[in-house]
């Protein structure tokens, strides 16, 4: 050991040096946001629980192409179609497994009418089983509920596309 | 009824027992509090926030926390291990605690006051400090567990090298008060600032400062628990109220540690101006600031808060140590250094020099 580090260590400079910097960091304003109060931004791109929605006129946008569910890397589509009375192709059946979905967004980019989208809510939870399955019914509602807010997000991102 | 009166007519083991229970309580909610303390200050210095969720009547968020660890650590279950030594397994925990309070008699609280007025406290309060670590290594035999057991081995080779050093430190303290009394000891080192033990002895005040932090098992001398390489050392069996007890032990320690420096080398309850003021001076005569500027037992605890906040603080700072290197500063570095000062203190008292020349 050279005299100069000898008398660098055991003088604890380096050491004082170190507390001095915690010291500093301890007046630095926090970065840990209060979550329920504060919460970080978002995208508009943000992939969340999933939705299905309508035309303006009410009507249900998918058509059971089923291409979703062909593309589906984690097959948590399942889907289900019949003609309709007004001899239209539509779906009895559509459900999406919150367990096995990986959020990739697959469906959403796959769909030909805009019908699934991955909405930017992620602060939902499950009470009991089954709870995970998200049928038709479920993803109209979420879509119906949200409609504004969806539709604002995907005309930000559009020019995008 | 005049209450002076009924005091004074009460016999001293009362006295005595009144300031036990006040001062027990008093220690174990500051235990509870430096917890909080600690967990908000190393927040800070990570730039994050520290528990803040759980207020008490909805003010001062995080306050409550400490109490609601407590009653969860309460209402879980003390498993034993099945073939551990079950009396050293449920002994051991209070081996750790009943020093870090029993300590607590010998303190110098405030001028001319003590619990115990014992002439040979330093003494005492060596004995103490070493039985707790006991309860550690009791922990880790009795666990019947390698981690345990490993942690307990770290710990009694970490207690033997920095025990020597502690005391070869509180040698030069003896020799600067020529007492083994506490409270003298901090009555010698009346004078100023400069005056206090910590200047002409510093080296030594280092070297017992980081011993201390080492005793109580500190980071970044927490080996016996070192969490990355043996689960939890000592600890790793105990579970429930067994496990809190352990953790009281530890802060309960770190305040003893704090004071026992603030007595050693920081002049205890001596108010900075003393010697600086006059003792009657009209300074002191101002109803409140005045005995706020005056010794007493407020300025033992700014002191130990300050330790304790320096000890969060190198906590916040460094890494643990590896295990050779802490037997390398303790065996080549603190023991030489408090052997060359404690000769140096010599040759100036011998000489009559600085503190020692009236």
């Amino acid at each position: 050991m050279s005299r100069a580090s000898f008398f660098k260590t055991f003088l604890l400079t380096e050491l004082l040096q170190g507390m001095a910097l915690t010291f500093r960091t301890l007046f630095r304003p926090k970065v840990t946001l209060n979550y329920p109060e504060e919460k970080a931004p978002q995208s508009v791109r943000f992939r969340g629980l999933h939705a299905l929605r309508r035309y303006p006129n009410g009507e249900e946008r998918c058509i059971a192409c089923k291409l979703c569910e062909a593309t589906c890397p984690a097959l948590a589509i399942t889907i289900e179609s019949d003609v309709a009375d007004d001899g239209t192709r539509r779906t009895t059946r559509y459900d999406i497994d919150l367990f096995k979905c990986i959020y990739c967004g697959f469906c959403e980019e796959a769909c030909p009418v805009d019908a699934i989208v991955e909405t930017r809510i992620h602060e939902y939870h499950m009470e009991h089983r089954g709870e995970n399955i998200m049928t038709k019914d479920k993803l109209l509602a979420v879509g119906d509920r949200y409609e504004a807010m969806i539709n604002a997000d995907k005309s930000a991102d559009a020019r995008y596309r | 009824m005049d209450f002076a009166a009924l005091w004074n007519s009460l016999p001293d083991y009362a006295h005595s027992g009144v300031f036990i229970v006040a001062v027990t309580l008093v220690l174990v909610v500051s235990v509870a509090m430096l917890t909080l303390w600690e967990r908000k200050l190393i927040g800070w210095m990570q730039l994050r926030r520290g528990p803040n969720r759980v207020a008490i009547f909805g003010l001062l968020p995080g306050l409550g926390q400490p109490f609601a660890d407590v009653i969860k650590l309460l209402i879980k279950e003390v498993l034993v291990p099945a073939q551990s030594s079950k009396f050293l397994f449920r002994i051991a925990p209070a081996i750790t605690l009943v020093p870090a309070f029993a300590t607590w008699a010998v303190m110098p609280l405030a001028p001319g006051f003590s619990i115990a007025n014992v002439d040979a406290g330093l003494l005492y309060v060596l004995a103490l400090t070493s039985v707790g670590v006991y309860g550690v290594i009791l922990a880790g035999w009795a666990s019947n567990s390698k981690y345990a057991f490993l942690g307990a081995m770290r710990s009694a080779a970490q207690i033997v090298a920095y025990e020597i050093a502690m005391g070869f430190a509180l040698v030069g303290v003896i020799m600067a008060s020529g007492s083994l009394n506490l409270g003298t000891i901090v009555e010698k080192q009346h004078g100023a600032f400069l005056a206090w033990n910590w200047f002409w002895l510093f080296p030594l005040f280092i070297v017992y400062f980081i011993s201390a932090v080492a005793e109580t098992n500190r980071a970044p001398f927490d080996v016996a628990e070192g969490e990355s390489e043996i689960v939890a050392g000592f600890h790793v069996e105990y579970s429930g109220i067994a496990f809190a007890l352990f953790f009281l032990a530890e802060y309960a320690n770190m305040i003893l540690v704090s004071a026992l420096i603030s007595v050693f080398f920081m002049g205890g309850w001596l108010s900075p101006l003393d010697g600086i003021v006059a003792a009657d001076s009209a300074l002191f005569q101002i109803p409140l600031l005045g005995t706020l500027l005056n010794n007493g037992l407020h300025w033992l605890v700014a002191k130990t808060f300050f330790f304790l906040c320096v000890i969060i603080w190198l906590r916040a700072t460094f890494p643990r140590y590896r295990y050779d290197q802490i037997m390398r500063l303790g065996w080549k570095v603190l023991i030489p250094v408090t052997i060359i000062w404690i000769a140096v203190e010599g040759l100036m008292v011998y000489f009559k020099i600085g503190p020692w020349s009236a």
